[in-house]
């Protein structure tokens, strides 16, 4: 009988990346459709383990594994709503997309949502994702009442956060990057709402000094507030949106009888080829002019569609293309409240290695949650985008890295693509407790990502 | 595994005490290192690159046994370097340059030249290609050489050596285009260092840190190739179009 060569790629193996597009890894792409197959995958499972992946939205290596089989569980995607009480019930593999586009006509609205609905339900979990919201209603895992999850011994678990017997691993689980099993479906309670819209307010501030005073100021008094700031000027100006869903009584009286019509443009796509270098220095510049001169200086109620306000980033399907060949890095950090300074220092430490960021977002965050992975804590946090070609990059971040951890900051795994292992443990110190429930859901060590890997978690 | 900024962790070294690929690991970006393997013979030598790398502030140095020529050992060792952790470059440099009228006195010297430099190449490529294939990712250098672009009359006994390997490498390279796991074959000129010491310096000489820049360069942007100095592309390009009789009578 002949051999087959170990060099020889099969038909199901794939290259993975992250939305950054960098550090590729090759792996087994498996489709599952039910629990049995998610349990039959995990028995067997070769050497290298296995891993779940939703859409692939985290910046770095969170959602690929190399010479794994990596579950796409796209098509587990039942969703079942009580629309008595606003709970639902939804298949890991759903995405926010169609989740929104089941509930918003019926009057329902998710708990959170990140800047692109282009997320699954197993991600959002895994990434304990938050919104714009997060200072008021916290992230996406707090709202969970019940995970459905099969283990590294193929069982098939329950996980509640007020059930004494499993909340330690829901826990985990919340924010654990999908490294405690693989998610078959949560149940979570949605925020009721009367139409689509948002009603949004805008103030432009001429520097990030006035944001942040204003920030402070005023998103107590919003449930859903963010900051844009323009990363290439000197002051660090930016433009505060903040608002709520709009009730219906709120809409025009032509608009009110179709208040809840949800109906999200079709995403345009990249064109074919971008030469890399696309975004410098000057296209930055010019497109963060334009971004700040199209904010009103002030205006108060303008009604946005839901897409408009939360999913900036879904105007433009494979908009992470534009960073040519090279791909990039998404650079985000939390600090606390007192060490507001550090984002000015950031700004400043990306400016001078000649990053050029165009969607920079400033967010104040609410408590954490109990979560010992979960990245949010009470503070500010700040999100820059960076191409991964910049000379001196991997110095300056290493820098801020080290600014970050001596304010008792830290980074967000969903964007991380390049810190150190000893950066991590540090500023997460609630690892070892962490991996002492991993050890415990998965004590054979299936569940590996190559971001597992390199950060020795 | 490299992260976004192509920053690597781990180094194996094949042939641990050449001085071109400790001048490449000298030169890769170290913030994220943690693991070099130097794979060679014990010797004094291997114990000075083991406290020289030590010394300039890389972590995590050690060596482990290992001989070219003997092919059945190499499933061993590779396998025992892979286990213990991913691989994401691997140095493939040892070799000899032999004497030319010594091999062409005495062939069994001549075979030893082969079978270290070509023999021993390919045994240990294919099964660190295999392992590089499997972990989904990594970056096996192959250091060539420009003797192998044309054989001399000087020195074809190890041009045609090189010349084997090149094109074994770039054979491999393709096997493993799409798999996460790429091949760079590095063509350096003449390089002074312990191997070509009394010899008179052929034009366009340069030296290993030169060529590790060159290798660490050619990593990050993913290259097949590179020749270092780089220009040499072109002179080699030349050089392999001359007709047989001019070649002959060039200088050697």
């Amino acid at each position: 009988m002949s051999q087959q060569s170990p060099l020889r790629l099969a038909d199901d193996e794939q290259l993975l990346t992250g939305w950054g597009r960098t550090a590729p890894s090759l792996a087994k792409v498996v489709q599952v459709r039910t629990v049995e197959e998610v349990q039959k995958c995990i028995e067997e499972s070769g050497p290298r383990g296995i891993l779940a992946r939703g859409l692939g939205r985290s910046y770095g290596d969170a959602a690929q594994s190399g010479g794994a089989s990596v579950i796409d569980l796209e098509q587990m995607s039942s969703i079942s709503l009580d629309a008595n009480t606003g709970t639902v019930t939804v298949g890991a593999g759903v995405s926010l997309h169609e989740l929104l586009l089941a509930t918003v006509p019926a009057g329902f609205f998710v708990p959170v949502t990140p800047g692109t609905r282009m997320v699954t339900i197993g991600g959002a979990i895994a990434a304990d994702v938050h919104g714009k919201n997060h200072h008021v209603e916290g992230s996406f895992g707090s709202h969970m009442q019940e995970i459905k999850l099969v283990d590294g011994l193929g069982a098939l678990r329950e996980l509640k956060p007020d059930d004494p017997q499993s909340q330690e691993q829901f826990w985990a689980t919340v924010g654990g990057m999908g490294l405690t099993g693989v998610m078959t479906e949560a149940t979570f309670k949605m925020i009721p709402i009367s139409s689509s819209l948002i009603s949004v307010d805008t103030e432009r501030c001429t520097d990030l000094d006035a944001v942040m005073a204003r920030m402070i100021e005023s998103d107590s008094q919003y449930r859903y507030s963010v900051a844009w700031i323009d990363s290439v000027s000197a002051s660090g100006r930016g433009v505060i949106t903040s608002g709520d869903h709009a009730t219906a009584d709120q809409l025009p009286a032509d608009k009110r009888a179709t208040a809840l019509a949800y109906s999200p443009k079709p995403l345009a796509k990249a064109p074919g080829f971008i030469p890399s270098g696309l975004l410098n220095k000057f296209t930055v510049r010019a497109f963060n002019e334009a971004w700040f001169r199209k904010a009103p200086k002030r205006e108060q109620g303008a009604l946005q569609p839901i897409s408009e306000f939360f999913h900036p980033l879904d105007f433009v399907q494979d908009w992470n293309r534009v960073y040519g060949p090279a791909g990039f890095v998404q650079y985000q950090f939390v600090v606390p409240d007192k060490a507001g300074e550090v984002i000015g220092a950031a700004l400043r430490k990306l400016q001078s290695v000649g990053a050029p960021s165009f969607l920079t977002v400033l967010k104040r965050f609410g408590a954490a949650n109990p979560a010992p992975l979960s990245f949010p804590q009470a503070g500010w946090t700040l999100a820059a985008d960076v191409p991964a070609g910049i000379p001196g990059l991997a110095a300056a971040l290493d820098e801020l890295d080290e600014l970050v951890a001596n304010s008792g900051g830290r980074l967000y795994l969903a964007k991380d693509s390049r810190q150190s292992p000893e950066m991590f443990a540090r500023t997460y110190p609630l690892l070892t407790k962490w991996q002492r429930t991993r050890d415990q859901m998965d004590p054979k060590g299936i569940f590996k990502s190559d971001l597992a890997r390199r950060l020795s978690l | 595994m490299n992260d976004a900024l192509g920053d690597p962790q781990s180094v194996l070294v094949l042939g641990g005490t050449s001085e071109i690929a400790l001048a490449t690991v000298r030169a890769l970006p170290r913030s994220r290192l943690r693991r070099v393997v130097l794979a060679g013979r014990p010797s004094p030598a291997r114990d000075a690159a083991i406290a020289a790398l030590t010394g300039a502030g890389i972590q995590g140095v050690s060596a482990i046994d290992f001989e070219a020529k003997n092919t059945t050992e190499h499933a061993v060792l590779i396998n025992q370097v892979f286990d213990a952790g991913d691989i994401d470059i691997v140095l493939l440099a040892f070799g000899v340059l032999g004497s030319q009228d010594e091999g062409e006195a005495n062939p069994d010297l001549a075979v030893e030249v082969a079978t270290t430099n070509y023999t021993g190449a390919v045994s240990v490529g294919l099964r660190v290609a295999a392992r590089l294939k499997s972990q989904g990712h990594g970056s096996l250098v192959v250091f060539s050489s420009v003797a192998g672009d044309r054989a001399r009359r000087s020195n074809f006994i190890y041009g045609s050596t090189k010349a084997g390997l090149d094109a074994f490498a770039q054979g491999l390279g393709d096997a493993l285009h799409g798999s996460g796991a790429n091949v760079l074959v590095v063509r350096p000129g003449m390089v002074r260092t312990k191997m070509t010491t009394g010899m008179p310096e052929a034009p366009m000489t340069t030296d290993p840190e030169v060529v590790a820049k060159i290798v660490v360069a050619g990593l990050r942007k993913g290259k097949n190739t590179v020749y270092a100095p780089g220009p040499l592309r072109f002179v080699m390009t030349a050089l392999k179009t001359l007709p047989r009789p001019v070649f002959r009578r060039l200088p050697q």
